[in-house]
């Protein structure tokens, strides 16, 4: 079976070579995705993670490499097979959430009397029923990402990216909407690469995360975390959990490090910041 | 040290002002009835009342308001059609908006009023003239505001439309516009009240008629109240023109 998402060879450069804004921001990256896979991407600030995201639903061309999606090479946005969540919400500010979600299957293509039980059940399912008639303004930012999400789910794409969608919201908000999501899409067999910077997320809703070394980014490794969905809290609390965390943060560790001494030089003396 | 001071209640500042108002009135009657200011200088502020009382009574008014608001509307109309369609024309690249955006706000820096005599030799002391300048300076606003407001939408919402399959016309729809549209009404509004300016002003300058021309005429004929009465009503019929379509716009907002 041909998997959902095939990345081949990616590597993208931001700016052209020579010039005082060119970023090497992912290189030579190569990996699958099953379907019905929750594949979670970690690493670094600024080692491509988004970048890739945006390569894998067209956003973005590569620099070299190509992508796959459902077997047929990505050439520009696939608004049928692809939904996006990200971080920033996205949602048009002047529409309500209902509109939100209308207007997303209004420009993807649905049929206007297909609409509005789809969007219903969309807002229902994230839990939004009370609000579908707020703007986004009136929300909070845990909301707002529940309408980002049913505006994505009402799209009925295979495929789902999720551009840190949390990674604005407070450490409790974060937790919840992670639970939510996990028995949400355990029901709906879709594809999802999720960026995340959290460890304690990826471990949460992956089935796979692989871990990408600092700029220029590539996939340093892939840890594969063998649990059923819909998690439960409790399995935050076992001892799986903490392992694969530390195992995780292990990998990530050095990197960060590399990340951060690029930017800024270590004290030079111990006594130096006291 | 001021002590701390309690903020002043909204009537006690209504209170203030009116009371302003009142020594303004009282300190204008002194003059003309005690101090010896010459009438045709500063008329009594009792004769103004009745001047403005004929004016309004009789509607002599009502032929040159014809024409101003005449010419503002036509002023206005071509500002902000031709404002917001090349508004947008130039916001569509960035290339064009680095050209056009700093050229059209040094242009608007320029006391643009000067062009009075070159209008008034093209168009003619009639309305045309009036039209031409209401219309080049409210160009501006609107033209600028249009300018930043599609220029401005937040790159994000146009991602998100695109990745959800967004067509040329979804996005300009239900993206740029509304995004857009209060920067372009914030404009347009300003536009309107610097075109009421610009033809009254210029109504004063070089007419054959109008409200601006009607009060020179009242000067040089030397009837100081019915002047005074005009000006008053001038002032009024702008305040309510501008306050019209302040409450316009947030009309326009809310829905």
């Amino acid at each position: 079976m041909i998997p959902a998402i095939s990345i081949r060879n990616v590597s993208h450069r931001f700016g052209a070579e020579g010039q005082a804004r060119n970023v090497r921001a992912l290189l030579d990256t190569s990996l699958d995705v099953a379907r019905g896979e929750l594949l979670c991407l970690i690493g670094p600030s600024g080692c491509g993670k988004s970048t890739l995201l945006n390569v894998v639903g067209g956003l973005l061309a590569p620099t070299t490499g190509s992508v796959e999606v459902l077997g047929e090479p990505v050439a520009g946005p696939r608004p049928r097979d692809i939904a996006f969540v990200f971080q920033e919400h996205a949602l048009f500010p002047w529409n309500t959430v209902r509109e939100n979600v209308d207007l997303g299957m209004r420009f993807q293509g649905v049929a206007a009397a297909e609409r509005a039980g789809r969007a219903q059940r969309a807002i229902e399912a994230v839990g939004l029923k009370e609000f579908a008639d707020h703007f986004p303004g009136q929300l909070s930012g845990g909301m707002r990402q529940r309408a980002a999400l049913a505006r994505a789910l009402s799209l009925q794409t295979d495929i789902l990216l999720m551009d840190e969608p949390f990674g604005a919201l407070d450490e409790q908000t974060r937790m919840i909407l992670g639970e939510d999501l996990s028995v949400l899409l355990a029901a709906t067999k879709k594809t999802i690469v999720f960026v995340t910077h959290s460890l304690g997320e990826a471990v949460f809703l992956a089935d796979r995360v692989a871990v990408f070394s600092a700029r220029p980014g590539t996939i340093k490794t892939v840890i594969a975390v063998d649990e059923p969905h819909p998690r439960k809290p409790a399995f935050v609390m076992s001892e799986k959990f903490t392992k694969l965390r530390n195992q995780l943060y292990a990998q990530l560790h050095e990197e960060i490090r590399k990340t951060v001494s690029a930017e800024s030089a270590p004290p030079a003396t111990p006594g130096a910041l006291s | 040290m001021n002590g701390p001071r309690k903020p002043a209640g909204r009537a006690a500042i209504l209170a203030t002002q009116a009371a302003f108002i009142a020594i303004v009135l009282m300190v204008w009657y002194l003059a003309t009835t005690r101090w010896g200011v010459s009438r045709i200088l500063l008329p009594n502020p009792i004769a103004v009342w009745h001047a403005l009382v004929s004016v309004l009574w009789t509607g002599e008014y009502l032929p040159d308001l014809r024409v101003t608001l005449f010419e503002l509307a036509i002023a206005f109309a071509i500002s902000a059609t031709s404002g917001v369609v090349i508004g947008y024309f130039v916001s569509r690249s960035s290339y064009r908006v680095r050209v056009f955006e700093p050229l059209f706000a040094a242009m608007y820096a320029v006391p643009l009023i000067l062009l009075i005599p070159l209008y008034v030799l093209w168009f003619g002391l009639g309305p045309a003239s009036k039209i031409a300048l209401g219309a080049t300076i409210s160009f501006f606003p609107v033209v600028l505001n249009t300018v930043t407001g599609f220029s401005h939408v937040d790159r994000a919402l146009v991602t998100a439309a695109r990745s959800m399959g967004a067509s040329d016309y979804h996005l300009f729809r239900f993206v740029l516009l509304p995004a857009a549209f209060p920067v372009i009404l914030a404009g347009m509004r300003l536009g309107f009240t610097v075109a009421l300016l610009s033809i009254i002003g210029s109504e004063v300058l070089a007419s054959l008629a109008g409200l601006g021309h009607h009060i020179v005429e009242l000067s040089e004929n030397m009837e100081p109240a019915r002047m005074f009465a005009y000006v008053g009503f001038v002032v009024a019929i702008a305040a309510l023109l501008n306050f019209a379509v302040s409450r316009l716009e947030a009309w326009v907002r809310r829905s």
